[in-house]
């Protein structure tokens, strides 16, 4: 079996300015999103207390939500988890006493309390899981997370620049981080958490499509060394081409892995595998049609591959200097 | 060409062994077991108490699976949870024989049911973290700045008493932030002051300020000591920590430091979170009373009149003892207790340090009363326990007392613990909670397993339809990697969570990408009319460098998120890079050895199967 039969080098650059201009929208979009939306932070990353209960049939919603306004509460939200029987309780941090010592010792008890309140109002309830996160940590484990990007862009682009040009590492970080702002700006969108382990997700991904920029560029290289007389679009066709079914293939079988994690994980690992599936979906669109683009109007050519002259280089011949 | 030299071949087999050993303890699974810990500093549950134990066991005729002596006592493995429960409460009556005071924490654990040979090659299961597992976890901030206001606090009771007791006039003692501004009026003061502080009091930093007749000296605390007090405060909080969960009976509890003033508890299987936090929270309290030895009222106490104004307690050795009510020194007085040794009699001795208000009511009371008794009493949950109860031999002055005699080295320890462990050195908040209900743990063990097992058939299926035999043998390759992946977590016994599994099964996915990488490559030199040999050679030779760079930036980001993620995300990062790094192996080393031993030996090979190799016809 033979999934690409392609005969001829697919001629992408030639759409590369409607490519470059759905990616922007794209961009602008997420940035949109982000800024007016904004994510909807975990209890990790704000501070707070989750709680999640289970009960025997499905859980009346209502009378949870009746419960804990009767015992004093005020700014939390009740959902359903996963079932209908499964029903998870966001408290946000007390604000004002939460600084004092004894606020912080108040806070970690609201697990109890909330048993109790429902105990009362909604009885029945079996304690899942309790999450309590203080201001304090809360704060750390964001900072630390901006921290993890920022070393990882950095990183990355360290590498690139020590494998390529300047140009190709431009390139392929900007593709990549805007898959990431895309992601973001999906959470955005939807509102949906964004906790620690879609961070993770986030990252990981990013190291991952990443290498697909290498592998096309990789093959640019090469064709620019080997063969004379194409042009530089062409030179970028002909590498996206031949490297498409090993890009679509890898993907896939990641994909498949993440889809298996997204239908049988659980609600657990629902959004970490929903930051994996947007990523790597943009992961191949960018890394394909944004970056090669944008190495082109970068100005890309085969002169800054074919090493000058006076260089000491024994396989430059003499007549090898410019095209 | 396709060979490999047999050390390459070996090399795989023997990778490919010890993976599977190691792998093999994760498919026993867990059966129960008791496990018996010492409750008390000076008993030790080693070998010597097997006899005992096996005894117990077969009064209550419990069969035991197989006893285990470890580091942290012993543990008892079963057929059931029902041989459990009866072994279990078995041991609690025979060793506890007064359940509010045990000797022993009998507590319910779980315990790897592979056979003897596997573990005694250190061949164990992964380490399940909490939310795989069900149990609590704690993160309590150490409060230092509380801890440092203690001890600036007692620094200046401290500085006052010196001063007056070496007859330095000074014009004032102050507290100011960090530092204590002491006044003086004319420099010849200032200058004795600072000699005498010099030469007592070794951890303060002493700075000269002011001019004219306002001339002060600041004392601060040298960093050194500063380091030693936070130092000290970690380790006596985790100390008492220790003491208290131990009441709780957790099997396996973690009590560590994190960070310069973090400390983690993990409880596995502790669901009641409300009494893990009193227990946790508790404030015992140190109390020093005097002995009521009147003649005659210790033996009426005993038939019951109990004399107005004392308490009845018995003491450790067994003896009852009479107490007064009135309490002399609080444990908030107590700032060190250390074992150690009489610099005459060389006897075992308890050093404890008190601050200056506690020096100076300890030195009048001792002064009051040569020759009787002082009981020193742990008070906990309104329990008073007789720690000790010394004869005062001679005034006590200076705040620094030795409590000797009628001891071993070992209950010196023992003391010093006690005392120690009756405070907090500094208070402690909880900043970070979770719980996870046992149920949720098996449900989040079964979801990774199945989201991890039906994602590697559908990539295997494919892989197999796609490339037919070099699909199986990428097939195979992943199955390996499983393997080591699976074997080295066991190996390091690094805690596997929920993030964990997600990355075992991410990095599977990642890791088919090498192969891929190889097919790919081998079919196009295939289709460039290279013969199937060289295609083979060819395409592992210039894939490699694909592979490395891709792998590259995957453990960039991996290593980025081991250093700064905490909690889950650390959990995540450690299996993807390990995951990296087996599959680099696997894919390009283990899977090249298969190719090798299936078409590496024909000479003639005309054609290998990798799936349909299409060529334009253009061409």
């Amino acid at each position: 079996m033979e999934l690409f039969r392609i005969k001829k080098d697919i001629p992408f650059m030639r759409h590369a300015l409607v490519f470059n201009i759905i990616s922007f929208v794209t961009f602008a979009l997420a940035v949109f999103f982000l800024a007016t939306r904004g994510l909807n932070l975990s209890v990790e990353f704000t501070g707070g207390t989750l709680v999640e209960v289970n009960y025997e049939q499905a859980a009346d919603l209502e009378k949870v939500r009746g419960a804990l306004a009767q015992a004093g509460y005020s700014d939390f939200a009740v959902q359903n988890f996963g079932s209908s029987r499964d029903v998870l309780i966001r408290l946000p941090l007390k604000s004002g006493s939460a600084e004092e010592a004894s606020g912080e010792q108040g806070m970690a008890r609201q697990g109890e309390q909330v048993m109790a309140a429902l105990e009362a109002g909604a009885p029945g309830a079996n304690l899942r899981r309790v999450e309590f996160v203080g201001p304090q940590v809360g704060k750390e484990l964001a900072e630390n997370g901006a921290l993890a990007l920022m070393v990882v862009i950095v990183g990355i682009m360290i590498y690139l620049a020590f494998r390529f040009e300047w140009r190709f590492s431009v390139s392929a970080i900007v593709a990549n981080l805007h898959d990431v702002v895309i992601i973001l700006g999906f959470f955005a969108f939807f509102q949906w958490e964004f906790s620690l382990s879609v961070l993770a997700a986030v990252l990981a991904v990013l190291g991952y499509s990443v290498n697909e920029s290498v592998v096309v560029f990789d093959r640019v290289r090469e064709t620019f060394k080997k063969v004379r007389g194409m042009s530089t679009p062409q030179v970028l066709d002909h590498a996206i081409t031949r490297t498409i079914s090993r890009t679509v293939i890898t993907h896939g079988s990641t994909q498949i892995m993440v889809l298996s994690m997204l239908i049988f994980g659980g609600e657990t690992l629902y959004y970490f595998s929903l930051a994996l599936t947007i990523g790597i979906c943009f992961g191949i669109y960018s890394s394909v049609l944004v970056a090669s683009p944008l190495v082109m109007w970068l100005g890309v050519s085969r002169e800054q591959f074919v090493k000058p002259p006076k260089a000491k280089d024994p396989n430059v011949t003499e007549d090898g200097a410019c095209v | 060409m396709n060979r490999y030299p047999l050390w390459k071949y070996i090399t795989v087999a023997v990778a490919l062994l010890i993976g599977f050993i190691y792998t093999l303890p994760n498919f026993f699974g867990e059966a129960p077991a008791v496990q018996v810990s010492s409750n008390r500093a000076t008993l030790k549950v080693d070998a010597a108490s097997l006899p005992r134990i096996e005894a117990i066991l077969q009064e209550a005729q419990v069969a035991p699976d197989g006893i285990f002596v470890e580091a942290n006592g012993i543990k008892v493995r079963l057929k059931d949870t029902d041989t459990q429960l009866k072994a279990k409460d078995a041991l609690e009556k025979a060793l506890n024989p007064d359940p509010a005071n045990p000797d022993y924490v009998v507590a319910l654990n779980l315990l790897t049911a592979s056979p003897k040979w596997l573990t005694d090659m250190g061949a164990l299961p992964m380490y399940l973290g909490l939310d795989l597992r069900g149990g609590v976890h704690f993160l309590l901030q150490v409060d230092m700045p509380g801890a440092l206001q203690k001890r600036l606090d007692s620094l200046g009771a401290d500085l006052r008493t010196l001063l007056r007791d070496k007859n330095v006039r000074h014009a004032g003692i102050n507290r100011d932030g960090d530092r204590i501004h002491i006044s003086f009026r004319d420099a010849q003061t200032r200058d004795k002051a600072r000699a005498v502080i010099a030469a007592e009091l070794a951890e303060v930093n002493l700075d000269e300020q002011g001019a004219g007749d306002n001339l002060r000296l600041v004392a601060s605390l040298k960093p050194e000591a500063l380091v030693k007090l936070r130092e000290y405060a970690i380790k006596q909080n985790i100390n008492t920590l220790h003491n208290r969960i131990n009441e709780l009976g957790v099997a396996e509890p973690v009590i560590a430091q994190q960070g310069a003033d973090r400390i983690v508890v993990q409880l596995p299987g502790v669901q009641d979170t409300a009494k893990a936090k009193d227990i946790l929270g508790r404030t015992a309290t140190l109390e020093i009373r005097m002995v009521d030895d009147t003649p005659g009222a210790l033996e009426g106490a005993l038939a019951g009149r109990v004399p107005f104004g004392t308490e009845l307690y018995t003491e450790r050795g067994g003896s009852p003892l009479l107490v007064k009510k009135q309490v002399v020194l609080t444990g908030e007085r107590l700032t060190d207790a250390q074992p150690g040794f009489d610099s005459q009699t060389r006897e075992p001795a308890v050093h404890l340090t008190l601050d200056s208000a506690g020096a100076r009511i300890f030195r009048d009371v001792t002064r009051d009363n040569v020759g009787k008794r002082m009981a020193i009493l742990l008070i906990e949950k309104g329990k008073g326990e007789v720690v000790t109860a010394p004869v005062i031999r001679t005034e006590i002055g200076g705040g620094r007392v030795q409590i000797s005699g009628r001891m071993t080295t070992s209950e010196a320890n023992d003391v010093a613990l006690l005392l120690r462990a009756g405070s907090l050195a500094a208070p402690m908040d909880i900043v970070e909670e979770r719980t996870i209900g046992p149920s949720l743990g098996a449900e989040n063990i079964k979801k990774g397993f199945n989201s991890t097992l039906w994602g590697f058939v559908a990539i295997a299926v494919f892989m197999i339809i796609y490339y037919q035999v070099f699909g199986l043998i990428s097939a195979i390759a992943l199955a390996a990697n499983l393997l080591f992946l699976v074997a080295l977590l066991s190996m390091l016994q690094a805690t596997l969570t929920l993030p964990g599994i997600a990355a075992i099964a991410l990095t599977l996915g990642m890791a088919i990408d090498a192969n891929v990488l190889i097919n790919e490559r081998i079919r196009e030199e295939l289709r460039n009319g290279m013969p199937p040999q060289a295609a083979i050679t060819a395409g592992y030779d210039r894939a490699f460098d694909t592979i490395l760079d891709s792998n590259i930036t995957t453990l960039i980001a991996g290593l980025a998120l081991l250093i700064f993620g905490s909690g889950p995300v650390r959990g995540f990062a450690v299996v993807h890079c390990l995951g990296i790094l087996t599959s680099i192996f696997s894919a390009v080393v283990v899977s090249r050895a298969m190719v090798n031993l299936v078409y590496g030996r024909q000479k003639k090979l005309t054609r290998v199967f990798i799936g349909q190799v299409w060529k334009p016809e253009s061409k």
